[in-house]
């Protein structure tokens, strides 16, 4: 039988702005076959059995990290976990060197978190192994986009249309760009919603709305996904006072009480209570942050079984070698 | 590679008293329904478990419970394979432990298919026993497994392809050997 | 030691010249341009077909010989000139050391007459370390034969020590070149702000950063009657402030890069550190403005502003990798593929913006072909098509941010003082 779903041809995942509507559309149908998977209580499947999975993480994180080994460990691949602490990079090997080492050890897949923009393109490029982006820089972090969307999928039923807004430092995230991408390519209607100082050049070419009222940016929202402000990183003294951008742009329970009354409060972790969103919110009846954090599993899992089912066929072809055993499943 | 229809095995009325056969002999070897229930593989598994569930509702009143494997994640081919298969969902919704399991699946080939599948399974719990139902055994076994409900055992070439077609996905009941164009 | 040059297409801008003409070189100098020059001669070229015109003048060049020979050496560097076409350049002093002293500047004028294989110029710096502090001794320095001063890969950011240099410069008719970049303006940036910094997640450097400096040292170049050339402008505002200047008849003038009118942001999409330089590739309406800005005269020169990197410095991430490409083996070819076969230059502005006009910003006797000047030859194949690859550069580094394009003009011969150095194999 003739498949008619489009296939992932893709060794990499580096971003949601090269990506096609159909190829968003296949990860987010994959992840539903895996939020089947870990709803079992066998939560795993040997599906990456054999293959090896690093976790190359040049910024600390915890949460990103840990839900990908998590997922890989349930498609039954081996995770190794290595952190490099940026401020040494400078002295040491550089990052493409870096890359062949870990690629010379038979590593399957690299999970790479970097604080400059376009290292995992750079990385990609260079490499044979798959390179899947866990957030470079300020450019884009798409895993975290696809469980956003995942959810948004899983509790709205559809993404075409949907009106969601992100509020908080646009300029810096990498969250809020793969959002945009991926959100708009599925025909949602995005705003976004920051003091006017972190909001970034053009960027309401991308087709968002872009506004610096919160009252604005949560009217008629089916969601709002409001980032981490990540004031420990201010090096442009460009971020209000936290009691200050609290009082402007926080989510609190007063605030929704004038948007819709199911509109879903999202949040990509970890929380800083009382500054983007106060507690009740967080943890009231509007938030599915928690439920990202799950569905984040099964879209990382569907990342690591797409990218390595797609490099198997790349590697295949480029050496040559049509595998003996290779059947057609037929019966 | 183009193929050539060789041989036209089942129509639509040998196949429904096939799988009235298999019901019966389910329902025999099982004495009833009880604990029973009927999983497929997907596709075309899952839809002649779906009839076959029916089949058994019709002569005994019951119908079992009716699960669809997606055995892709248990694959041990996934590499090799030209066409790259997605992902669909398995649904089991009912609880497997100490059921009485009849797999169900249209061909039974190397038995790689059904190793997946009962890996796959044993995953959902641990279930009194598993039997294979398949409409078709063509033979060339890779693994140690038979089938205990066989619709009709076809002696095949490797050269050969056997096709179920159904009318949930083909839009007609039949069976047909094909045969690759001599080159 | 003589040279016949036959049949060629001359274009000398000294004479407004374009013409099929020969030419004449005896004892490193042009004796004669005419038709139908019989006069034997040891070595005869036919350029039937071909362009001649001089040689082209860069003068805003990094040689980066003292310091980091690894980078390029007077030598390596001298020969990627030749084979661009170019014989005379400008050396940029920011090497280590700076050459901001008498001493360091017969250091390298050492290394200039043992090694170089064109006309090698020297420019000071303007103040001692290009620190931006202390003024150097311009006296000594003119002395020495420095054509001009400049903090280029800074800016000097105080105003008072940039209006001293001036007044200083001024005295002793010298030449201020200014890198205008206000680095608080800059922010840190990486490439240009914009629409496509936003995409890729990359701090951007905005136009203001640059053209907020050039209208500060226009003005102060209008206060203290001092000629000030603006290197590598890059952005719009800056034409315009250039060109509002030269209204008034202040002594300013201007240089852009071959990069600056070929290539936009948008060429960054895939983060290619080859494409990363201060000034950064800017909008395509900047580009515009650049090429109107040549166009017009409003920008006098053509400069490749050659700043070879390593390897190693630039096969990393890009908020790492240094800032600058090379550029005097395509700086040619790339103004003929974008300036004259698109029909915004003749090949009389081109000479004029590559040669002539630099010559006579820097004050040598190049760039012209009239019979008397030095023989700073170039003959070239206009049509010719070549694809730019990392092997077929001789510069030591490979930075070039043409790699992978196709570019019209190949240079088959390159004659300084009256010599063939360069011959195209």
């Amino acid at each position: 039988m003739v498949n008619k779903n489009p296939a992932w041809t893709r060794k990499d995942l580096l971003g949601l702005q090269e990506l096609t509507r159909d190829e968003i559309e296949l990860l987010l149908k994959t992840a539903e076959s895996f939020k089947e998977v870990i709803s079992r209580e066998v939560k795993k499947v040997p599906t990456l059995r054999g293959k090896t999975v690093v976790n190359l993480f040049y910024e600390p994180s915890t949460r990103t990290r840990v839900s990908f080994e998590v997922a890989a460990k349930r498609l039954s691949a081996d995770v190794i976990n290595i952190a490099i602490e940026s401020s040494s990079v400078r002295k040491g090997e550089t990052l493409i060197d870096t890359g062949k080492n870990i690629e010379a050890l038979k590593v399957d897949i690299i999970v790479m978190r970097h604080n400059c923009s376009g290292a995992a393109v750079m990385l990609a490029k260079n490499l044979h192994a798959s390179i899947i982006n866990a957030g470079d820089g300020w450019h884009e972090h798409p895993t975290q986009a696809l469980l956003d969307m995942f959810t948004l999928k899983e509790k709205l039923g559809v993404i075409e249309g949907l009106k969601v807004s992100i509020v908080g430092d646009i300029a810096h995230s990498r969250v809020a760009r793969s959002n945009i991408w991926g959100l708009t390519k599925l025909g949602a209607h995005v705003t976004v919603c920051a003091p006017p100082m972190l909001i970034p050049t053009g960027i309401e070419k991308t087709g968002v709305s872009v506004t610096s009222s919160i009252d604005e940016a949560l009217k008629d929202a089916d969601a709002v996904n409001v980032l981490r402000m990540q004031f420990e990183r201010d090096t442009e003294n460009a971020f209000p006072k936290q009691l200050e951008y609290f009082k402007n742009f926080g989510i609190t329970a007063e605030r929704l009480k004038k948007a819709k009354k199911n509109i879903l409060v999202m949040h990509p972790g970890p929380i800083n209570r009382g500054v983007e969103v106060s507690s009740d919110v967080a943890d009231g009846p509007n938030s599915v942050i928690l439920e990202q954090v799950t569905n984040g599993i099964a879209v990382r899992m569907a990342a690591l079984f797409l990218v390595s089912q797609a490099n198997e066929h790349i590697l295949k072809k480029n050496t040559g070698v049509k595998a003996k055993n290779e059947k057609v499943l037929v019966k | 590679m183009p193929m050539r229809e060789k041989a036209h095995i089942m129509d639509k009325n040998s196949m429904q008293r096939t799988l009235a056969r298999i019901a019966h002999e389910i329902l025999e070897k099982n004495r009833g329904t009880e604990d029973l229930v009927i999983v497929g593989v997907r596709t075309r598994g899952a839809y002649l478990a779906e009839r076959l569930a029916q089949t058994i509702e019709q002569i005994d009143g019951h119908k079992p419970p009716v699960g669809i494997l997606d055995i892709t994640l248990y694959r041990d081919d996934l590499s090799s394979i030209a066409q790259q298969p997605v992902v669909h969902k398995t649904e089991i919704d009912f609880d497997i432990q100490h059921k009485k399991v009849v797999l169900v699946d249209d061909v039974l080939y190397t038995g790689r298919t059904v190793r997946a599948a009962l890996d796959e399974i044993i995953d959902f719990g641990r279930p009194q026993f598993i039997q294979l139902a398949v409409l078709i055994d063509r033979g060339h076994r890779e693994l140690p497994i038979r089938a205990d409900y066989v619709g009709k055992n076809i002696p095949t070439s490797p050269k050969e392809t056997v096709e179920v077609r159904l009318e949930e996905s083909e839009g007609r009941d039949e069976v047909v050997v094909l045969e690759q164009n001599g080159e | 030691m003589s040279i016949l040059i036959k049949n060629g297409r001359v274009i000398d801008p000294g004479g407004n010249i374009d013409a099929v003409l020969d030419i004449l070189v005896e004892d490193g100098r042009i004796s004669k341009v005419a038709k139908d020059i019989t006069v034997p001669a040891k070595d005869m070229i036919d350029a039937s077909g071909k362009i001649v015109m001089p040689g082209l003048v860069d003068m805003h060049v990094h040689l980066r010989e003292p310091g980091r020979e690894d980078k390029e050496t007077v030598s390596s560097g001298s020969m990627a000139a030749i084979r661009g076409g170019v014989t005379s350049l400008l050396a940029m002093p920011n090497t280590t050391p700076a050459i901001d002293s008498a001493e360091n500047i017969r250091l390298l004028k050492k290394i200039i007459q043992k090694t170089a294989n064109c006309n090698v110029f020297i420019a000071g710096s303007i103040t001692s370390g290009r620190n931006g502090c202390r003024l150097v001794d311009v006296v000594s320095l003119k002395k020495e034969g420095v054509l001009a001063i400049t903090d280029d890969g800074s800016s000097v950011d105080s105003e008072e020590v940039m209006s001293e240099a001036l007044k200083n410069a001024n005295k002793e008719k010298l030449l201020v070149i200014s890198h205008c970049e206000d680095r608080s303006l800059a922010n840190g940036g990486v490439m240009n702000l914009g629409y496509i910094s936003t995409q890729l997640g990359l701090r951007g450097i905005s136009n203001g950063s640059e053209y907020k400096r050039v209208a500060r040292d226009i003005e102060l170049a209008q206060k203290t009657g001092a000629a000030i050339h603006i290197a590598h402008i890059s952005c719009r505002e800056s034409v315009e402030l250039v060109a509002a200047a030269k209204k008034k008849g202040l002594h300013v003038s201007a240089e852009a890069a071959p990069h600056h009118f070929a290539l936009c942001d948008e060429e960054l999409m895939s983060y290619d550190t080859n494409l990363k330089m201060n000034p950064p590739l800017r909008s395509k309406d900047d580009v515009a403005a650049i090429r109107q800005g040549l166009t017009d005269g409003t920008i006098d020169a053509i400069a490749s502003d050659h700043a070879p990197h390593t390897e190693n410095e630039k096969e990393i991430e890009f908020d790492r990798a240094e800032f600058g490409v090379i550029g005097l083996e395509t700086e040619l070819a790339v103004s003929i593929t974008e300036l004259v076969d698109k029909g915004l230059l003749s090949w009389l502005e081109l000479a004029k913006r590559l040669s002539f006009n630099p010559s006579r910003i820097l004050g040598i006797n190049k760039g012209t072909l009239s019979a008397g000047s030095d023989a700073d030859i170039i003959i070239i194949d206009p049509s010719k098509e070549w694809k730019v690859a990392a092997e077929g550069l001789v510069s030591k580094s490979k930075n070039s941010a043409f790699l992978g394009r196709t570019l019209k003009g190949v240079v088959e011969y390159t004659i300084c003082a009256g010599k063939v150095v360069y011959q195209q194999p």
